[in-house]
């Protein structure tokens, strides 16, 4: 299949410390699977996405694509032989070529009459059948970014890569292009690599999340185990909105942990897990035990106290989702807080509740009607299981 | 996000190692990276483009030095070689001010507000191209004596030279995109500040590089200078090669010219704008709404009827002076078609090769910032500098002494036109590249398109408008070349400039005339084409 395997790969511009890109970072990604690299902008995604396509040659390391090596010392393939295909941000159609002939652009070397078959099987793939005479400037930026992905699959190429794609696109339209897109990755079978900084996009689209931060991969995994079991509070707090309580791990087995919001149970064998931080994708030992999950080990250095068991008494950060957490009459429970704010959005509402031994406020996710306002006391329950993250020692 | 910001967008090879933010690379898309080297289907057409220009700089150089560096020393340090310097610098300085406002003026005027008959005015405006600096400064001095000198050189280059600020300027306006200055007038902004902050500094490489052109030409003009009777350096190296059997002091005066020109290429280089030209959005941009102009309609229009009647109408009135005051035995009709037709071939040949040898030295100017596309641009523009008169002595000499055959043949007059016009195509180019998003060329390269495949089926055909617009400037200059056209042309042919220039010599204003009004004529079309044509 098409793998595609980055190893060991450094880039920088410049000399000096701190001007390193990527930093020995290495990432697997299986044939046939899409990945989303999640980082916040200047993290170096894009910089490996140039290095993939062949436009910009790594420092160190290598890149191999279905198992042929195309970059790495001595090996340079050219960006035209590497049947890498992309998607650029905005579309970047050829202004000057209808929508069929942009989606031909790359099918050289076939018949004619088979270069018109494959770019209507493809314009139909991406809902576009029928649209090959109009120009690009006739469609709108939705329909430009699929004939976009047309075009980047129709040379059957071993690997697509997306650069921020849905950007440009108003929110409307985003929800509906991003899944269009990813039905008709799936249904290619063509291996994925997607570059964004929309931590939503990442887990609703890709079949793992690799979040990069400072030129390296901190945590590679499924968007279950990354959003639910993030390798450290600064991931935790980059993919979605956390709840993050000082903690001190305790009880028989070392599953629980005690918070100002009382015992909160750890996931199984998180303690020991996200010990070894950078290398939370092993084995999907955090829980949801995806077979995909196993054997593309991501994280290189960030291995915060990595190797010793977090013991008894063992002080740390846990980690909990609003959705974890719900309000209470006050009186039901032990642990009670003022509500500070309510914002409410339509589908779910938060409420911020200032909670005694809490700096700031504790965060809880609302699915329902909010009953509570701004100054009432409330109690609030944990559900679920949190991940933990002890303090490097 | 998609701020390109130019400290950003820089890579700058030589200002700074390791300031580059890591963010740049969100970027990078812009500008190709810093270590990327241009490929060799580029390199090699753009470095024999160099090289046929540094050829005759080359040759001022041994030719400056061949009785020595002290004697060289002499001829520089002597205080005429001073005095001429100041007045070189003094005119190119005026003439090149007075084309900015002329230039940048009539752009805005023409395409951003609502000026009754907007698009006539903008043919108008391109139409001096059409007149030889020389014929206007004929038609000036010919009914206002007193004009010649200073003031006289002065107005009839600037007449002759603002369609060089006005074009590009044009052109840039049209491609911004409106919704950044309805950016800045939601911001508070009001039209005048507007126009200052947000579009002005967007025109500025536009006019900078027309402003480049325009000194250039005023430093190496020979043709406007010599009839107002202006002494530059031209028209003295002129002279001290007439006069005289030892040419080395022609050949050191030159020396210096170019000198100056190197000079002001690198400080035009180093305050160019690194921020990003192509334009951001998706989609086609929105033509901007004009500007009502209110009461200040009618002193616009009075403006661009002045420049219009003094750049185009008033040159064309003497001539027609000229005409009717001769008769028809001073006309031969077949004298006249023969050297329309050989002007016409000769200056289309030339444009065609100027521009296929511009075109690497363009993509590379406007894609690679590297050290070596940095050289290949400057050695591009230096040849403009070298006054025609010395390209033409440099080729005379290297043929006669390398390559005899080729002495007073056709491609040794072709050579000379491409040294001193690929400033002008590589400019072209250069902008038209800008223009052309490049994120277009790395997808084309991902769906299996070598470099050169992706310059033909992508980077042409967007920059093509552009490209085709330098063309037509370079045909219209080289019909106007005066200088290295006398010297090289073959023997036997006449070109329409060579024939004007001859009756001019002898005072027979009547019998030029109709070589002069051909010349127009002929130049008027790609000129006409020019001022209607919207990239």
């Amino acid at each position: 299949m098409n793998e595609l395997r980055i190893a060991d790969v450094t880039k920088s511009y410049g000399r000096g410390p701190g001007a390193a890109v990527l930093d020995d970072l290495s990432l697997t990604v299986a044939g046939g699977e899409l990945v989303a690299v999640l980082g916040p902008s200047g993290c170096g995604k894009t910089t490996l996405l140039r290095i993939v396509a062949g436009f910009l040659r790594p420092d160190s390391g290598t890149v191999g694509i279905g198992g042929r090596t195309v970059a790495g010392p001595g090996v340079h393939v050219p960006p035209e032989r590497r049947s890498v295909g992309i998607v650029a941000q905005e579309g970047a159609l050829f202004p000057h070529l209808s929508v069929a002939r942009n989606v031909a652009f790359g099918l050289t070397g076939a018949a004619r009459a088979e270069r018109r078959v494959r770019t209507e099987e493809m314009l139909e793939l991406v809902g576009l059948g029928g649209y090959g005479d109009r120009m690009p400037h006739e469609l709108s930026g939705g329909q430009q970014q699929r004939v976009a992905l047309a075009r980047a699959l129709a040379p059957r190429p071993a690997l697509v890569l997306l650069d921020e794609p849905f950007n440009a696109l108003d929110s409307g339209l985003r929800n509906g292009v991003r899944a269009d897109v990813a039905a008709a990755l799936r249904a290619t079978g063509a291996t994925a690599l997607l570059v964004t900084h929309d931590q939503q996009e990442a887990l609703s689209i890709a079949d793992r999340v690799a979040v990069m931060r400072s030129g390296k991969v901190v945590q590679y995994g499924t968007p279950q185990e990354v959003y639910r079991h993030p390798a450290d509070a600064w991931v935790a707090g980059f993919v979605g909105d956390a709840v993050l309580l000082p903690g001190t791990v305790e009880g028989p087995g070392k599953t629980t942990a005690a918070t100002a919001l009382g015992p909160v149970p750890l996931a199984v064998g998180a303690a020991g897990a996200t010990d070894a931080t950078g290398a939370t994708a092993n084995g999907g030992a955090a829980g949801s035990g995806s077979a995909a999950g196993s054997g593309s080990a991501a994280g290189s250095g960030s291995a915060a106290g990595a190797g010793k068991a977090a013991g008894d008494g063992r002080s740390g950060t846990v980690v909990l989702r609003p959705e974890q957490l719900k309000l209470s009459p006050a009186d039901s429970t032990a642990v009670r807080g003022t509500v500070a704010g309510v914002h409410f959005y339509g589908h779910d509402a938060m409420v911020a509740v200032a909670v005694k031994g809490v700096e700031g406020t504790v965060g809880v996710r609302l699915a329902g009607p909010v009953a509570v306002r701004p100054g009432d006391e409330t109690g609030i329950l944990v559900t679920g299981e949190a991940a933990f993250h002890p303090e490097p020692s | 996000m998609k701020n390109p910001g130019p400290p950003a967008s820089r890579p700058a090879p030589r200002t700074g190692s390791g300031t580059r933010p890591a963010g740049a690379s969100a970027s990078a898309g812009r500008v190709r990276a810093v270590g990327s080297r241009p490929p060799a289907v580029l390199l090699v057409p753009a470095v024999v483009a160099a090289l046929l220009v540094l050829l005759p700089l080359g040759y001022l150089g041994v030719r400056a030095l061949e009785r020595g560096a002290g004697y060289a020393w002499e001829i520089v340090a002597d205080r005429g070689t001073v005095e001429l310097l100041g007045r070189s610098l003094g005119l190119a300085a005026a003439v090149v001010a007075a084309s900015l406002v002329l230039g940048v003026s009539l752009a805005w005027l023409t395409v951003r507000t609502a000026l009754p008959g907007a698009r006539a005015w903008g043919v108008l405006a391109t139409l001096p191209l059409a007149v030889p600096s020389y014929v206007a400064a004929f038609a000036w001095v010919s009914a206002a004596p007193a004009l010649s000198g200073f003031a006289g050189a002065a107005l009839a280059l600037t007449l002759a030279c603002f369609p060089y600020v006005y074009l590009p300027t044009a052109a840039a306006l049209r491609g911004i995109d409106p919704a950044q200055e309805e950016a800045a007038r939601s911001l508070g902004a009001g039209s005048l500040r507007t126009f200052l902050r947000v579009t002005l500094p967007q025109l500025r490489p536009a006019a900078a590089g027309g402003g480049l052109l325009v000194a250039l030409y005023v430093l190496s003009d020979f043709g406007a200078v010599s009839i107002m009777r202006y002494d530059t350096f031209t028209r003295a190296i002129h002279a001290s090669y007439r006069a005289s059997f030892d040419r080395t002091p022609a050949a050191v005066l030159s020396c210096v010219l170019v000198v100056m020109t190197v000079l002001l290429v690198t400080a035009e280089n180093r305050t160019r704008g690194r921020a990003g030209h192509a334009r951001t959005g998706r989609g086609a941009s929105r033509p901007a709404p004009r500007l009502p102009l209110g009461r200040l309609r009618a002193p616009a229009l009075a403006w661009c009827a002045a420049v219009a009647a003094a750049a185009v109408a008033f040159p064309v009135a003497t001539l027609g002076y000229w005409l009717a005051v001769g008769n028809s035995a001073t006309w031969d009709l077949e004298r006249l078609l023969s050297a329309s037709w050989s002007t016409l071939a000769v200056a289309a040949a030339g444009a065609a090769i100027t521009t296929a040898l511009a075109l690497p030295v363009g993509v590379i100017a406007a894609r690679y910032r590297g050290r070596t596309a940095r050289l290949l641009e400057e050695s591009a523009y230096a040849g403009h500098a070298v006054p025609g008169i010395t390209v033409a002595l440099a080729l005379v000499f290297f043929s006669v002494r390398y390559v005899y055959p080729l002495y007073q043949q056709l491609p040794l007059l072709l050579a000379a036109y491409t040294v001193l016009f690929l400033p002008l195509a590589v400019g072209a180019v250069r902008s038209a590249v800008l223009q052309a998003p490049p994120v277009l060329e790395d997808v084309a390269r991902s769906l299996g398109r070598s470099p050169l495949q992706v310059l033909r089926e992508v980077t042409v055909p967007l920059a093509a408008p552009g490209v085709a617009t330098g063309a037509a400037l370079t045909f219209v200059v080289i019909m106007k070349e005066l200088p290295a056209t006398l010297l090289l042309r073959p023997t036997g042919m006449d070109t329409l400039a060579a024939r004007l220039w001859d009756e001019t010599t002898v005072a027979a204003y009547a019998a030029a005339a109709p070589y002069a009004v051909m010349l127009i004529l002929i130049a008027s079309v790609p000129a006409y084409l020019l001022g209607r044509h919207r990239p």
